[in-house]
């Protein structure tokens, strides 16, 4: 049981990395830039918002079966493309709330911080001081979307035991098995989790925030 | 004086490499396990946790994945060949599968039976019936409460294969579909009192929770065999050949055989032999199965 | 005087509209250069092209020798600039006056110790732990200057520092803003639309109208011959006489307005109708006609006699009406009050007559 609830962390938590690495430039980029076809990209991130888990399950086992086009890369059935499935399932949710965000700050900000000789970067970076605590609920929402996601996991990870079972594959087994409690049980510890992991986010926010900003 | 430097540069790089790092760090050697596609009933019974470390014990070289989904999707990974062996139990549908060129051969390896399971006052009259089709018709005539997998699972295709047999379509309030796994649409029968058809296995080990009773069982029609095939084009064929070899071995009957012995009398999952079950049942068995036309739908 | 700033034939457009048109405008060291203007007449937009946070469409900006992206770069050395509203980022006043330090990657002990001295010069010292959220508005533009001041600017951008603050307020800051720019900074640009402010504060002022300078000079030299209407008002004047040019007199126009000539600076052709703009404190009221270096001389009816502070408001009906202002002591003396009559006196210097 150990062994799944660190295995679901260790997957969640690295998509959730990768998620953070690409969905905050990329909503920050969305948010100022100007460049043909921004529209068209905010759109589509607002989109995959909608976007069922399952079917990006299933779009990456496409992807990675061994009869799929990266199916030399033998990651079919494996941690990597479980955290693959949800990076791409929690990026949406880190780029569009961190666009709306970086949206919601004016430019005169920015303007303020170059008056005072900020160099462009550091100029962002005051910018997105204002609203560190929306980047802490983009993270959290992307957070939110893969731990207690099912779908991506099960098709790509197949709930190999000791190898690819999560708590919430685990959680699907154990209730077709008719084991209820079990599955209710590890439901509560993936909400205790979720609460945890959140509440660390947003005091991880408050201490940070000189330290971090501006550089 | 330069007291801060530049942090964020330090902690885009930092974050990156970790997060590489994690990714990477979970590629082990995965490339040399087998892939094992079985059915999540067969799995839920705990015959695999069991078989699969026997194996390993004796090729201590191979290590392996069980992948278990429904047999439409355990077939379907075969085709693509995420999976290098299937154990399954859709006799028509893996006869076909061969017949297509995607198995290389098929082996029936073990075998249990299906059971009309149901309330113990048994209103339908059950009891009274001399086959499978008289109760399905039976059920029908009184409009009894009937629940089915309604997932298109091994057993749920039997389960119809068994109804257009009897010459019946089944509609009404009476009939319901669960699409769960075996256990959790068991429990719910039981709650609400239905009949149900289930394998033996999953039946057994959940007995002593349900009030539910076998009242049609030993029909040649509910026999339920599972066959080990090797895929065609499988990424690790010589540990495919190794694991269908030993299944059918002594060794890996005897384990099949002496599984679930600790909860009940009469073993869970019985190996085939040559004269057990008999080669004419199987073959009618399996003709009417594909005759009927449950073939690869999935 | 050498020029810190000089700037020429600049051209901005938001939207195909042009807000900016000046054809050429320097700041010299030493001193301070107020641009005054309505609302609306670009003056931020000027101010925000000078600083070189914002491009022209054409024309060029030159900081001491530099110009181009050299400029830009040492502009953001060597200036500060103060917005209108001033964004204070969350956190205390410490951190936001040392916010400039801190980008310019300063120690901590020296950014300490600096923070202190700053805020001490603007009065704030006390305030350095208070967190910027509970500030009254002076106590934030304080605040706001103090971040400019830390950096020990060599050029110093204002824009409205005064214009969002109450009343009260508002004098002591502009107090310490003449004494601490004339102090640590070689230069500084003013943006007010406050000409009380502009006229105390300023060694030149620059008149922005519409986008364009219509007028730079001291503000002597504003207040004597004011180039337009607007730059006349801005300076006291007001419009009650109209009239038609009639002739000219030694250099000076003269001009009929209603039945009654009178002689004021100005140029206009022949004919042309003019308003002559006049500041009240220029009209000298008598009881009879006497002798004085004033040119224009007419008597006139008092229609209206109202008190404001100490001065008294005398509205006289000529030909033509005109609005005087007296001390209390004069209006005792003449005995003004509605109906009685009094000749009033105003020099040709003191008229200025624009074109209709």
């Amino acid at each position: 049981m150990t062994e799944i609830i660190l295995r679901s962390l260790y997957v969640s938590g690295s998509a959730l990395l990768l998620a953070a690495l690409i969905g905050l430039p990329l909503g920050t980029a969305l948010a100022l830039g100007r460049f043909p076809l921004r529209r068209t990209a905010a759109t589509l991130v607002y989109a995959g918002l909608a976007l069922p888990p399952v079917v990006v399950g299933l779009a990456v086992y496409l992807l990675l079966s061994r009869s799929g086009p990266l199916g030399g890369l033998e990651l079919i059935y494996s941690p990597p493309a479980m955290i693959l499935a949800q990076a791409l399932i929690a990026t949406p949710y880190v780029a569009a709330i961190t666009m709306a965000a970086v949206e919601s700050v004016g430019p005169d900000v920015r303007l303020q911080a170059r008056a005072l000789g900020a160099t462009p970067l550091q100029a962002l970076l005051l910018h997105l001081r204002e609203v560190r605590g929306s980047l802490v609920a983009a993270l959290a929402a992307g957070f939110g979307a893969v731990i207690s996601e099912v779908g991506a996991v099960m098709m790509v990870g197949g709930n190999v035991l000791g190898e690819t079972r999560v708590m919430t594959t685990a959680i699907v087994l154990e209730t077709r098995r008719g084991n209820f409690g079990l599955a209710i049980a590890l439901g509560g510890v993936l909400l205790a989790i979720a609460f945890t992991v959140n509440a660390v986010l947003l005091a991880l926010s408050r201490q940070s925030e000189r330290r971090l900003f501006p550089s | 004086m330069a007291e801060t430097r530049p942090r964020v540069a330090t902690v885009l790089a930092v974050s990156s490499v970790v997060a590489l790092s994690l990714v990477l760090a979970s590629c082990g050697p995965r490339s040399d396990a087998l892939h094992l596609g079985s059915t999540t009933s067969t799995y839920d019974s705990g015959l695999l946790d069991a078989l699969v470390p026997a194996f390993t014990e004796a090729y201590p070289q191979y290590s392996v994945k069980v992948i278990a989904v429904g047999s439409g999707e355990a077939l379907e990974l075969g085709r693509r060949k995420d999976v290098d062996v299937l154990l399954v139990h859709a006799p028509a549908a893996e006869l076909q599968f061969v017949r297509d060129g995607h198995g290389l051969d098929r082996h029936p390896v073990m075998y249990n039976d299906f059971v009309v399971v149901g309330p113990e006052d048994d209103p339908a009259g059950l009891r009274e019936a001399v086959d499978v089709g008289a109760a399905l018709r039976r059920i029908a005539a009184a409009e009894a409460e009937f629940l089915s997998r309604g997932d298109d699972s091994g057993t749920h295709k039997r389960e119809r294969f068994l109804w257009s047999r009897a010459g019946i379509e089944p509609v009404g309030d009476w009939y319901r579909e669960a699409g769960e796994g075996m256990a959790a649409a068991l429990l719910v029968a039981d709650a609400t009192g239905a009949y149900m058809l289930a394998d033996r296995a999953t039946y057994s080990s959940l007995s002593d929770r349900l009030r539910l009773v076998p009242l049609l069982e030993g029909d040649p029609l509910l026999l339920n065999v599972y066959s080990v095939i090797r895929v065609s084009g499988a990424r690790h064929p010589e540990a495919a050949g190794a694991f269908a070899a030993w299944l059918g071995s002594d060794a890996g009957r005897n384990r099949i055989a002496t599984f679930g012995q600790a909860e009940s009398a009469r073993p869970l999952f019985q190996p085939v032999t040559q004269s057990d079950p008999p080669a004419e049942t199987l073959a009618k068995l399996e003709q009417a199965l594909s005759g009927q036309g449950l073939g690869p739908d999935r | 005087m050498s020029e810190l700033l000089a700037a020429g034939k600049l051209e901005v457009r938001y939207h195909g509209r042009r807000v900016l048109d000046v054809e050429e405008l320097t700041l010299c060291e030493g001193e301070l250069l107020a641009v005054l203007g309505p609302n609306g007449a670009g003056k931020t937009t000027l101010m925000r092209v000078l600083s070189m946070l914002e491009k022209p469409q054409s024309g060029w900006v030159r900081y001491r020798d530099w110009t181009g992206a050299e400029a830009e770069r040492a502009l953001r050395r060597d200036a500060a600039v103060v917005f209108q509203r001033s964004h204070l980022w969350a956190g205390s006043v410490g951190y936001n006056v040392g916010l400039g330090l801190r980008l310019r990657r300063a120690g901590n002990n020296e950014m300490a110790e600096r923070v202190h001295t700053a805020c001490t010069a603007l009065g704030i010292e006390d305030l350095i732990e208070r967190d910027v959220a509970n500030l009254s508005g002076g106590e934030a533009q304080r605040v706001a200057v103090a971040r400019a001041l830390i950096l020990e600017p060599e050029l110093l951008f204002l824009d409205e520092p005064t214009a969002n603050l109450d009343a009260e307020v508002r004098a002591a800051f502009r107090e310490d803003l003449a004494r601490l720019t004339r102090s640590t900074v070689r230069g500084t640009l003013l943006i007010t639309h406050d000409r009380a402010e502009a006229f105390y504060l300023a060694d030149r002022v620059a008149v922005l109208k519409e986008g364009r300078l219509i007028q730079v000079g001291t503000p002597s030299d504003l207040y004597e011959n004011p180039a337009d209407p607007y730059i006349a008002e801005v300076t006291g004047a007001e419009f009650t006489l109209s009239g038609r040019v009639v002739g000219r007199e030694d250099g000076l126009l003269l001009v009929d307005s209603g039945g009654v000539q009178l002689l004021s600076l100005g140029a206009a052709p022949d004919g042309a109708d003019v308003r002559l703009a006049y500041r009240p404190e220029d009209l000298v009221l008598a009881d009879e006609p006497r002798e004085s270096s004033a040119r224009n001389r007419f008597e006139a009816s008092v229609t209206e006699v109202r008190p404001v502070g100490g001065l008294v408001r005398v509205r006289l009906d000529g030909p033509p009406g005109v609005v005087a202002v007296i001390t209390r002591s004069s209006a005792e003396a003449l005995g003004v009050r509605p109906g009685s009559r009094v000749t009033v006196h105003v020099k040709a210097t003191a008229l200025h007559a624009f074109p209709i």
